[in-house]
């Protein structure tokens, strides 16, 4: 297993927090219309899980809630920003808005607005790369609430049924909207449902990028061997609101104090300066580098046309 | 009347119907604490609790189904689907076996299921937010399919459906909900039969039919026709099934020309039916051909530039009763 470069993960998580908090801001001041999920907390778990990818070769589904699982693939900030912007230049065109768009070069298959959506296709590019025999991985993001849709169900046990080269990896951020996991399911947490479909069920910690990366890493060397699927439960927790304007009733500000302080990011630069392998001018360069990234999709998005009506009726077909 | 949003008039329908009958309860994601995604539910839970204002996992197929069970076990549950592109996910529920209960199994079974879900697009939300997909479900024999364009209706259809003793879709458009008009403070105590249309306005050139947000665009069309001299009737179906064929030909009959709104998409749109219909049963009041304004075959986008050009519009509909009259 190769080791985790910690300064990139550094700043892909900046890179994510900052494209997030410029989101939920647009938002606020009515500049982007629509709606958009912020994972703001949940770096760790994006970054941790995108980096053990083969890049090219694997690929990964997403979810509603993409923006983070997509930069941290490597994807262009500035073509996500112009997607939300309903820009001609986005990943979708303007189509898809911040739910729907992928870049297929990446291996980034896509985010989802029907919560679970991604969990078969995962499964079905898993059976496709082992029919070919093309020894690639399926990632799949998800949920803790997805996964209460009958697809979870059905998609691990065709998986572990047929050892497909897939790797569950769910993101169990404590609510699912406003319903907490406790209220969801008896269950003390997802991954312990993997042993329903008798595949290897595991909980990382999902605001340590460096957990979550050797979980990863350890599943998709074993799908690639052809040992089949595992379910990685990461445990972490969305800092912002589920959407736009969401005024969080269902939890306590002291709840969110506490994993604030667990912040993954604050975590994992307090570390590496500890372990002196980040200087305060490396640290300040790198945040000014995520800031200049953010600032610059958005100006990239803001002159970016709109896409031109008369296209329309284009593309419904191949 | 006192004026209420669409949104406050369906949550006084609820809480009518919560208080009247026991049997009543609500089902659906995040409809508690927080009160719907588009605040229907609001406040329902303090007052009801949590066993009859009910928060379930995001199962859509699960729960459905578990609500046509307590239907047929003599609980009347109301589900909310968050928005209507999620009912995919319950169509075999609704269709394999609410519908066919009752023609299939006959007395005493009866399925009194309400199924209310925010369908319809104009905020952006993208592909797989945005659709209007009635059409699909009234052409499954044995549900009935409501879709009202006021708070009034809102409110009164939600009673005339929870009374009902049969499954019924109840599609509610996102931009009802902060549509504000006169809404009645209390229900009717009889059950408001479904499937009778409203004549909105009487007119003698051409007839506009719609339902839902779409009635509210051809009554602003009608507006725009008049100052040009051309006097609309608009027809809202209200109930797409069963069917008011009988309002729809009387007003045809009168003026000779119709032109259906529909906002989903063409092919197999409910506009199409509408207009078969009138042209097997009142062919010869016909003065020129059928018209329809309907979003083209396309997938709602995201982007604000597409999204309104597939979208009927006030515009187009202008266009196409102009058009019609003065061929
Ligand atoms: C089929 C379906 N049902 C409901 C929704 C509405 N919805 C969007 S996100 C969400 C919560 C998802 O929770 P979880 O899977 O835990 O992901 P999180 O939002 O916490 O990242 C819900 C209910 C949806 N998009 N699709
Ligand atoms: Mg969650």
């Amino acid at each position: 297993m190769s080791e985790l470069d910690e300064l990139a993960a550094y700043r892909l998580m900046l890179t994510i927090r900052y494209f997030e908090e410029k989101v939920e801001a647009l938002f606020a001041q009515g500049l982007v219309h629509g709606t958009a999920h912020a994972a703001i907390g949940q770096e760790a778990v994006a970054v941790g899980a995108c980096l053990a990818m083969r890049p090219g070769r694997d690929c990964v589904t997403s979810t509603h809630r993409g923006h983070g699982h997509a930069l941290a693939c490597g994807a262009d900030a500035n073509r996500i920003m112009a997607e939300l912007f309903g820009k001609a230049a986005g990943y979708s065109g303007g189509r898809g808005g911040s739910q729907l768009m992928t870049d297929p070069a990446l291996g980034y298959w896509g985010s989802n607005g029907i919560t679970g959506g991604g969990i078969p296709v995962a499964t079905g590019a898993a059976l496709s790369f082992k029919m070919r025999r093309q020894r690639r991985v399926a990632l799949c993001f998800f949920g803790d609430g997805a996964s209460n849709q009958g697809v979870f169900h059905e998609s691990l046990n065709m998986a572990a049924l047929w050892k497909l080269p897939a790797v569950y990896i769910c993101e169990n951020n404590r609510y699912a909207m406003s319903m907490p996991v406790e209220k969801a399911m008896t269950v003390s947490g997802v991954a312990a449902r993997a042993a329903a479909y008798g595949m290897p069920g595991e909980t990382a910690d999902g605001n340590d990028a460096a957990a979550v990366y050797r979980a990863v890493s350890a599943a998709i060397a074993r799908a690639r061997r052809g040992d089949g699927p595992a379910l990685i439960e990461c445990m972490t927790y969305r800092l912002s609101g589920h959407s736009r304007g969401d005024p969080r009733v269902y939890r306590t500000r002291e709840e969110e104090a506490e994993w604030r302080r667990r912040d993954p990011i604050r975590r994992w630069r307090a570390r590496l300066r500890r372990e002196n392998r980040l200087s305060a001018d490396e640290d300040r360069r790198l945040r000014g580098e995520a800031r200049a990234c953010v600032r610059a999709a958005v100006a990239f998005a803001r002159r970016s046309p709109e896409p031109d009506p008369a296209t329309l009726e284009e593309g419904v077909f191949a | 009347m006192r004026i209420l949003s669409g949104c406050e008039a369906l949550r006084e329908g609820l809480r009518d119907a919560l208080r009247r009958d026991k049997t009543v309860f609500l089902l659906g994601e995040d409809i508690g604490a927080y009160g719907g995604a588009f605040g229907v539910t609001r406040g329902l839970l303090a007052e009801f609790g949590p066993d009859r204002v009910r928060d379930t996992p995001i199962s859509e197929a699960g729960f459905t189904g578990m609500a046509i069970g307590a239907a047929l076990a003599g609980s009347r549950p109301v589900v909310e689907i968050m928005f209507m592109d999620f009912i995919l996910l319950a169509f075999d529920q609704l269709a394999n076996m609410a519908a066919k209960a009752r023609y299939v199994f006959g007395a005493p079974w009866t399925c009194p299921l309400v199924i209310r879900t925010p369908a319809g697009g104009g905020r952006g939300y993208g592909p797989t937010h945005s659709q209007s997909l009635e059409a699909l479900f009234a052409r499954v024999p044995g549900l009935k399919v409501v879709a009202p364009s006021t708070p009034a209706d809102a409110k009164t259809l939600l009673d005339a459906a929870i009374r009902d003793p049969n499954p019924v879709l109840f599609v509610e458009h996102k931009l009802l909900y902060s549509l504000r008009g006169p809404a009645p403070a209390r229900t009717p105590s009889r059950r408001e039969p479904l499937g009778k249309a409203r004549v909105v306005r009487r007119g003698r050139d051409v007839t506009l039919v719609a339902w839902s947000w779409m009635t509210e665009l051809a009554r602003r069309a009608a507006r725009e026709l008049a100052a040009t001299g051309i006097e609309a009737e608009v027809i809202d179906v209200r109930t797409l099934a069963p069917l008011d064929e009988e309002t729809i030909q009387a007003s045809v009959r009168k003026t000779g020309r119709l032109t259906i709104v529909e906002e989903g998409c063409r092919t197999g749109g409910f506009a199409a039916e509408i207009g078969f219909r009138v042209f097997e049963h009142a062919f010869d009041s016909l003065d020129g051909p059928l018209r329809r304004v309907t979003c083209p075959d396309v997938p709602i986008s995201a982007a604000p530039a597409l999204e309104h050009a597939a979208l009927p519009s006030v515009r187009a509909i202008v266009q196409a009763a102009a058009a019609l009259v003065r061929e």
